[in-house]
């Protein structure tokens, strides 16, 4: 059972606190984009083994949506974030690196 | 024979007799004893049957890893199967039965001779069970069911109490041996917050029976006395660390009552506890030796074997010859002569034995013989004798020993089954032949750290000098890597004996032919043989955890603790390859099994999971309401009078409604306020049709879809004012729906701004419907304008009706004229009972969720999660008038223009009436010509909702058919699940398609 620490509120949730929503960063598609574009944005998740960058809802807190940096394959987390960005924030990278030197950003 | 000693045995108590039955028969046993060692020392040896040949069979162990001794534990509605007896505290009044047989333990007619079981070779399900397909139902899954599977499963509902308990520490530490007592001392003395958990009712583990310390008892003793004086140490006593999973979670198992059923007490506790580091001090597990015989009863381990002596004052046999390749064994031996037993001889498979225990036991004129194994056990349900054959040949017996008892030891295997459970790597030791924790690849936590310690014997030093070593110094890393610094050492004397090395055995003799190997048992539960994996092997199987599910090696309840590592040295024999490379199988928690109770805790019955009541909750109990669960809910079905069926109740609230006027509860009804600026916007993306335009004071139908496209929720949306709009879900639908919006506003269109409050609870909503509505809250008084003019259809007002706040919307999900009034949730049970009063002149009638959903399906309106169920869009449903064109975007319009959804062969609603009136089966699918390339029967539609309605006195069904719309009048034929006759062809039934609106289709009742 994964701990992350909620960004808004402070507390370290236990994941049945937490609701689960998949990958971040996904960049929406609406009408008029390619079928390509569109599939990737619904369907298509690398499903990485290794760093992940993903969505969690503090559903039985105080409800606010987070993003958390997480090894999937060691469930080490490299920290939690604030929803409203479009990518990892500097300080995310920099705490990945510092434990994955090898990893780079897509 | 097995019997009671004259004296000795640490942890009974003689002056208290305790009466109990076995297979009906009166025994006694003393205090303290355990179910094995009470069976024991009356004479007892024989506990069980295997699963697959249903060998006789005795206990081996003493401890949690018992793979034979499992009996039915209790009777009645407290009847418990697989319990391990050597796990079983004996108390006064217990009851146990012997499983796996028939007609009894003693003679068994399913007794499988080892002639007849060559038939039944590894593997022998795949290979015989596949063709003919249909003998698969009716001749072979009967047949394994009859003769296979442990024990009975209770029939009556558990009586007992279990409880969870919840823990926060900085610390757990499994086992209360030396190992982790030390550890226990190192961390509280650091002012750790501590949990120390032993799974048997007694700290100390092995030291007192195995010597090493000169007074082992008094150190345990003393130790526990200081731990308890700790306030930041707790230690529970039988309570078992059962499984680590991630980021420290723990949990323990904690057998409270077993021994005394029907106490007040809860029968068992999980502990949920979250620890910031785990200390594994889980001790070692012998292994057997494999030799031909080595599963009959009256041969046991070597260690059990004096466990039962030192802590029970039981011997397992007069005559017991030792069998081993180690110096452990020597202690059984000793231990036996001091008892004033008789050892024949230690039959050692090492060439040369030479050591400190060797030197004992010779000293004790016992006679060692070197170089030598055993040929084979005589005696069918018993020992009576081993033959003897030199370890390096063939197996030509070279004498024979007469005995009743066997101890084996193969050697030790730490028990590292939570270093395991979350990802922690083994390493190969050579010099003890054992899998141990491989310190450079633990299992880690959040912060990428190593979160389990493995000490002791757990780390492989078996040897107690070493041991206690090894456990001070893991604990002082431990309590480092926490942050505090250890305080100065205090280690107890010892005088642990050095110990020679031993030789790995992994079968007995070295050159034993297939006779032999197929009398070598691995796996004494499951009935797996040394021959069974080399099969295994031969036939390709060479992945570790193939060969397990293949020979079902290490699949039984014991989980191999036994088996494990012996069946990986066959596999890897068989295979050339070192153990290492074979690897093992990855171990699971429970570490042991536990109930079913202490995982349910105190969720069952009334608190299995919250209720959500409305404020009328009380007012329908009242009344008799047949009750449907709807989500947490609970919504009156119908209510029925007095022997009125729910058919005929349903029946009259539909007509009492549609002819008079009828109260539905619709408390439970999302609601869900979406405020501020971009309100409008934001409600234009979440529905399919355009919402921004709506005015103040109006309300409109909506269509929720997710980003696939699919329908996910319907309802009105009522504009309180310019910024505010109110959302009705669906009742199941309220929580997700708000989920839904805050992830959209959140994570996608965090710079609008709109707020959301889901106020479902906030009001209690009461549908008014059926012609005399209008006239029924005229007659409460009230200042709102409720005429056609003055509140039309969909339109919504606020005011005061009969003295309560109320809001009245003009919608109808019945086709009758319908007022649905919301009023604060404290007012509503007198709002309700305000208009049962002033509506009793015209027969007002409470209708439930049965009547409201025929209504709607006589109206054609479709109900998410009938009509909808996650595959299916607006379009399906003929409702395009709700998606609008105008728009640039909202949530599924991408969706909908995929080709799979504009696909013209896509599924459509609409109407079936059966030529007979009959009503249509639920989930009926109408069928079509030919067949698919499963060979089933095409089908073009399925019925989505289907009742009998009392209004036109026929059954309607709806329905998603093949060009549905385009076929009206057609009739197709649907199937049903009737039994047909004898011989005979499948029952269908016909029906025809029409419009899905089956009741006033010019809407003429609800626009009064």
């Amino acid at each position: 059972m994964l701990i992350f620490t909620c960004p808004y509120c402070g507390i370290a949730a236990e994941e049945t606190e937490l609701t689960p929503g998949g990958e971040a960063h996904l960049k929406r598609y609406g009408p008029g984009s390619s079928d390509d574009d569109f599939e990737e944005y619904l369907f298509l998740r690398p499903n990485a083994k290794g760093v992940h960058f993903e969505r969690w809802r503090h559903s039985h807190g105080c409800g606010k949506w987070f993003l958390a940096a997480r090894d999937t394959a060691t469930l080490e987390v490299f920290g939690t974030y604030s929803a409203q960005t479009t990518e990892p924030p500097a300080e995310i990278v920099t705490a990945i690196r510092a434990k994955r030197p090898d990893w780079s950003p897509a | 024979m097995s019997s009671r000693l004259p004296q000795g045995g640490r942890l009974i108590d003689r002056s208290t007799r305790m009466a109990f039955t076995f297979n009906g028969t009166p025994m006694t046993g003393f205090r303290g004893d355990t179910l094995a060692s009470a069976l024991l020392a009356n004479g007892q040896r024989l506990m069980g049957r295997s699963f697959k040949y249903h060998r006789p069979r005795g206990v081996v162990t003493s401890g949690a890893e018992e793979p034979n001794a499992l009996v039915n534990l209790g009777r009645g509605d407290r009847l418990e199967p697989n319990q391990r007896a050597t796990t079983t505290p004996l108390f006064d009044g217990l009851t146990a039965r012997s499983q796996n047989h028939w007609p009894s333990l003693e003679y068994d007619i399913g007794e499988v001779n080892v002639a007849l079981s060559r038939f039944l070779p590894a593997g022998f399900y795949y290979k015989t069970f596949i063709h003919p397909r249909v003998a698969w139902k009716h001749v072979f899954e009967p047949f394994i069911r009859q003769s296979a599977g442990l024990g009975k499963a209770p029939k009556k509902p558990d009586p007992d109490r279990y409880e969870h308990f919840y823990a926060h520490v900085d610390v757990v530490i499994a086992g209360a041996g030396m190992a982790g007592l030390q550890a226990a001392l190192v961390a509280g003395r650091a002012g750790l917050n501590v949990l120390l958990c032993e799974q048997e009712g007694h700290a100390g583990g092995r030291l007192p029976v195995d010597g090493g310390m000169a007074d082992a008892d008094g150190w345990i003793e003393g130790t526990v006395a200081a731990l308890a004086a700790m306030p930041n140490v707790t230690m529970r006593l039988n309570t078992q660390v059962s499984g680590v999973y991630d980021h420290g979670y723990v949990l323990a198992y904690e057998r409270i009552a077993d021994d005394a059923p029907g106490s007040d007490a809860p029968r068992h506790r999980l502990w949920r506890i979250r620890a910031r580091h785990v200390i594994a001090a889980t001790g070692a597990l012998e292994r057997p030796l494999s030799f031909a015989g080595n599963d009959k009863p009256g041969v046991m381990l070597a260690s059990a074997l004096r466990d039962y002596i030192v802590n029970y004052g039981v011997s397992a046999g007069d005559r017991t010859v030792i069998v081993t390749n180690n110096d452990d064994a020597y202690r059984t031996a000793l231990a036996i002569k001091a008892a004033g037993l008789d050892v024949p001889c230690i039959v050692d498979a090492r060439p040369e034995v030479t050591g400190d225990l060797p030197a004992r036991a010779r000293a004790a004129g016992i006679e060692v013989k070197t170089g030598m194994g055993i040929a084979e056990v005589r005696g069918r349900k018993g020992v009576t004798g081993v033959r003897l054959c030199r370890q390096a040949g063939s197996g030509v017996p070279v004498e024979e020993v007469a005995c009743d008892a066997v101890a084996m030891s193969g050697g030790w295997s730490p028990v590292v089954h939570l270093w395991s459970h979350c990802g922690g790597k083994l390493t190969w030791d050579d010099a003890g032949a054992f899998f141990r924790p491989d310190h450079a690849r633990p299992p880690t936590n959040q912060d990428g750290a190593g979160f389990v310690t493995c000490l002791g014997a757990a780390d492989g030093a078996l040897v107690t000098q070493d041991a206690l070593s090894n456990a001070d110094a893991m604990a002082r890393q431990v309590v480092g890597a926490l942050g505090v610094k250890p305080a100065a050492a205090d280690l107890p004397e010892t005088d642990s004996v050095a110990e020679a090395p031993l030789m790995p055995v992994w079968v007995m003799p070295h050159g034993a032919g297939p006779k032999k190997r197929a009398k070598m048992w691995l796996d004494f539960q499951n009935d797996v043989k040394v021959s069974d994996v080399q099969l295994a092997a031969q036939e390709g199987f060479e992945s570790v955890e193939h060969t397990k599910r293949y020979t079902t090696l290490g699949m039984a309840t014991d989980q191999g603790k036994l088996s494990n590592i012996n069946g990986l040295a066959i596999l890897a024999e068989a295979r050339g390859a070192a153990i290492p490379d074979v690897g093992t199988t990855t171990f699971r928690p429970p570490y042991t099994p536990i109930s079913m109770g202490a995982i349910a805790g105190e969720a069952r019955g009334e608190i299995f999971q919250p209720l959500r009541r409305t404020p009328i909750h009380d007012w329908h109990a009242g009344r008799g309401a047949y009750w449907e669960p709807v989500g947490y809910w609970r919504r009156p079905y119908c209510f029925p009078q007095e022997d009125e069926s729910h058919a005929d109740a349903v029946a009259r609230e539909i007509d009492a409604t549609r002819n008079g006027v009828g109260l539905l509860d619709a408390s439970t009804l999302g609601k869900i306020i979406v405020k501020g600026p971009d309100a409008g916007r934001f409600m234009d993306m979440l529905y399919t049709n355009m919402m921004s335009s709506l005015k103040p004071g109006r309300c409109r139908y909506g269509l929720m879809c997710n980003e696939n496209g699919f329908l996910m929720d319907d309802g009105v949306v009522a504009r309180l004012n310019d910024d505010t709009f109110l959302v009705h879900t669906t009742t199941g639908g309220a929580d997700h729906v708000h989920a839904h919006m805050e992830d959209w506003l959140q994570c996608e269109w965090w710079d609008w701004q709109v707020f959301t409050a889901n106020v479902t609870e906030a009001w209690a909503q009461i549908a008014v419907v059926g012609p005399k509505a209008r006239t029924v809250l005229e007659k409460l008084g009230t200042g709102i304008d409720l005429s056609a003019e003055g509140l039309p259809f969909m339109a919504w007002a606020e005011g005061r009706i009969g003295g309560f706040d109320a809001r009245v919307f003009r919608i109808s999900f019945s086709g009758e004229l319908s007022f649905e009034v919301a009023v604060p949730a404290s007012q509503g049970l007198a709002f309700w009972e305000a208009l049962m009063e002033a509506g009793g002149e015209f027969g007002i009638t409470p209708y439930g969720t049965e009547a409201l959903h025929v209504m709607r399906a006589e109206k054609g309106f479709i109900m998410i999660g009938d009509e909808t169920d996650g595959t299916v869009i607006p379009q399906d449903l003929g409702l395009d008038w709700a998606i609008s064109k105008k728009k640039d975007d909202y949530l599924g319009k991408r969706a909908h223009e995929r080709s799979h959804m504009t696909d013209p062969e896509r599924w459509k609603l609409v109407g079936l009436e059966t030529v007979d009136g009959s009503v249509l089966p639920d989930g009926s699918y109408a069928i079509a010509e030919g067949e698919n390339a499963n060979g089933q029967r095409n089908t073009q539609g399925r019925v989505t909702s289907t009742y009998y309605s009392p209004t036109l006195g026929k059954g309607i069904a709806m329905g998603l058919v093949l060009n549905g719309p385009d076929r009206m009048g057609e009739v197709l034929t649907f199937n049903t699940t009737e039994v047909p006759e004898r011989g005979g062809p499948p029952k269908t039934i016909e029906a025809q398609i029409v419009s899905p609106v089956f009741y006033d289709p010019e809407g003429e009742k609800q626009n009064v």
